[in-house]
């Protein structure tokens, strides 16, 4: 039974990875960037719903916000962090010389606004830990002996509803095609007349709104935030959408689904220290033996952007 | 000279090597972000030996570069077939493996680190440093240097014209790994006691940004990355409060204002890293620039043995 509950656990813990997952495997499919801002964006959901709720505006503008706002201001920050972070790594971003480094570029822009954000926040809030204080009702349904948390299943539910929506965009819209264009080959679909200034931002729209909802649920689920939430969460998002494969939105789900189920189920059997090894040691065979991983296709992530 | 000042210089001499390290592999146009892992290696090796056999400095450095260099080379092999992206999570992933084994392994004290006996003063990094850099200069001088500056601005082309593309690839990166490696030994020996902790993925981050920073183009990209982004800092703690007294002053109350958090340089970094990319993405220092100095002495070759761009 105890085992039946860290599996139940573990899908509520997966699908955390999952949304971060997805919106890192989104820039990979679409742009051919590793976004290393959004382990931050992430982090800067949760921490700003936590200190708008706890302080409320800087300065002294308000008082605390109840928690439903602040979330949801804290999302807002995270989309616009997000847009922000596309104006610098892609916008003005030409290379005058062949190098094979170039498609760096933007990961190493990326990296810079990662250093940027995460110490800003450290800066105004501290590195502690601190108590995200949601809703007071203790909802945890009993279902046959399993304990589920309402919220849990809320935010899974959530993901679920956002991989649909993603999935239906890419495939159906007028926004989706010009996404799928400029994933094949980005100066084909300029040409051919997909606007790019206005289609690429949409990505990081997207990528801001996924990490926004998911720092805001995990803030809600774990009541607890803190400046390095972020890079636990993150990491163990690249190694699940390795595993699914690169550019692969379901691939994303299966493999955030796999690392949580592996997480807990590494603490059951082996304790909790040994999580980091079993985790990126599955990520580094999947890169040697099988480099697409579950779903993915060759041939994204290796040419250049 | 003050225990500052030699302080100092230990830690640039050795992020120099390190840098180097990573520039080996990155001047063939493959990112490493797994830096803190193959120095995290050096740094194991030299302590445990110099720990627990006594071994003397000397060998224990030379276990841990040669020990370092072996890893670069046995993950190169497999990995190197890809690129971009999964190139970086991979050596990104080695280093994360490594510091979770070290983290839970009983042998190498766990997160408790491991103390090193066997202590060498500031010069000893700086020497090896200055060879080091020598010695880099002249790797990229020879033809294999040639080879991998080839592969560094196109890699399609130079596989065409004959490069054997894969074999300088592995070379280079285990080369680099091996200098890691070094760094690593020396960094144990220079302030005695290693901890995991330290070698994390922030500092796989800082020892590649200095790198591209500082222009993977030539040798001279990573000497200028490590030593300004190692000075800056030590520049910043004193400016950083003066100038935050000065902006306090002008708004009148400038007694007790509490010292700017250290994250401050942290921000800094990352500000000039993303403005770097916008306005000089090939780095600080680039190949025309160096042709351009050279040009300006008498004497100079101007056409001839220097390729220029």
């Amino acid at each position: 039974m105890l085992l039946v509950q860290q599996l139940v656990n573990s899908i509520m813990l997966g699908s955390v990875y999952v949304t971060v997952a997805v919106a890192f495997t989104l820039t990979i499919g679409i742009l051919n960037f590793l976004n290393f801002t959004i382990p931050t964006l992430f982090m800067l959901a949760g921490m700003m719903g936590w200190a708008l709720s706890y302080y409320g505006l800087p300065f002294g503008l308000s008082g605390p916000m109840p928690w439903p706002l602040a979330l949801a201001v804290g999302v807002v920050l995270a989309i616009l962090a997000s847009l922000l972070v596309e104006r610098f790594t892609f916008r003005y971003l030409k290379t005058r010389y062949g190098d094979s480094t170039e498609h760096a570029i933007p990961l190493v822009s990326s990296l810079g606004f990662l250093l940027i954000l995460e110490n800003l926040v450290r800066i105004g809030y501290g590195t502690e830990e601190r108590r995200f204080v949601g809703p007071d009702a203790d909802l945890t349904l009993n279902v046959g002996g399993l304990f589920i948390r309402v919220p849990q299943l809320i935010s899974l539910f959530v993901t679920v509803l956002i991989v649909i929506f993603l999935t239906m965009l890419i495939r159906r819209t007028r926004i989706g095609r010009g996404l799928r264009a400029i994933a094949e080959n980005p100066d084909a679909a300029n040409i051919l007349g997909v606007d790019t200034k206005r289609v690429v931002p949409v990505v990081f729209m997207l990528t801001g709104l996924l990490c926004g909802l998911a720092g805001a649920l995990f803030a809600v689920n774990y009541g607890e935030v803190s400046p390095l939430m972020g890079e636990d969460i993150g990491t163990k998002a690249i190694a699940g959408m390795v595993i699914g494969g690169l550019g692969s939105i379901w691939g994303a789900v299966i493999g955030g689904l796999i690392v949580g189920v592996l997480e807990l189920m590494t603490v059951h059997f082996f304790g909790a220290d040994t999580v980091q090894v079993v985790v990126w040691g599955a990520l580094l065979l999947t890169l040697i033996a099988y480099p697409s991983g579950l779903l993915g296709h060759n041939a994204i992530g290796k040419g250049k952007l | 000279m003050s225990g500052y000042m030699s302080g100092i210089l230990a830690i640039l001499a050795i992020n120099i090597i390190f840098a180097y390290g990573i520039y080996l592999s990155v001047a063939t146009g493959q990112l490493n972000l797994g830096g803190a892992g193959f120095q995290a290696v050096g740094a194991y090796a030299a302590a445990y030996l110099s720990a627990t056999y006594g071994f003397p400095v000397f060998l224990t450095l030379l276990t841990g570069l040669l020990l370092s260099g072996v890893f670069g080379f046995a993950i190169a092999l497999p990995i190197l077939r890809t690129r971009g992206v999964y190139l970086v999570l991979a050596t990104f992933a080695f280093a994360e493996v490594i510091a979770g084994a070290l983290l839970n392994s009983e042998t190498f004290g766990g997160a408790m680190g491991i103390s090193v006996p066997g202590y060498v003063e500031w010069y000893v990094p700086v020497i090896i440093a200055a060879f080091v850099t020598l010695l880099v200069f002249y790797i990229m001088s020879t033809r294999f240097g040639l080879n991998m500056r080839a592969i560094h601005d196109d890699e399609e082309v130079s596989d065409l014209m004959g490069v054997p593309v894969r074999k300088v690839k592995v070379i280079a990166f285990s080369m680099g790994a091996a200098l890691a490696g070094l760094s690593g030994g020396l960094y144990a020996h220079t302030f005695t006691f290693v901890e995991v902790q330290g070698f994390n993925a922030i500092l796989s981050i800082y020892v590649l940004l200095y790198v591209l920073l500082g222009g993977t183009q030539t040798a001279w990209g990573p000497l200028a990355g490590a030593t300004f982004f190692t000075l800056l800092p030590e520049a910043l703690r004193d400016l950083l409060p003066s100038t935050k007294t000065f902006l306090v002053s002008l708004f009148g109350d400038a007694e007790n204002v509490a010292p700017p958090d250290e994250s401050w340089r942290f921000v800094i970094l990352g500000v000039l890293t993303v403005l770097m990319m916008v306005f000089r993405p090939e780095g600080l220092i680039t190949r025309p620039m160096l042709a351009h100095l050279r040009l300006r002495k008498p004497g100079a070759r101007a056409a001839g043995g220097e390729v220029l761009e």
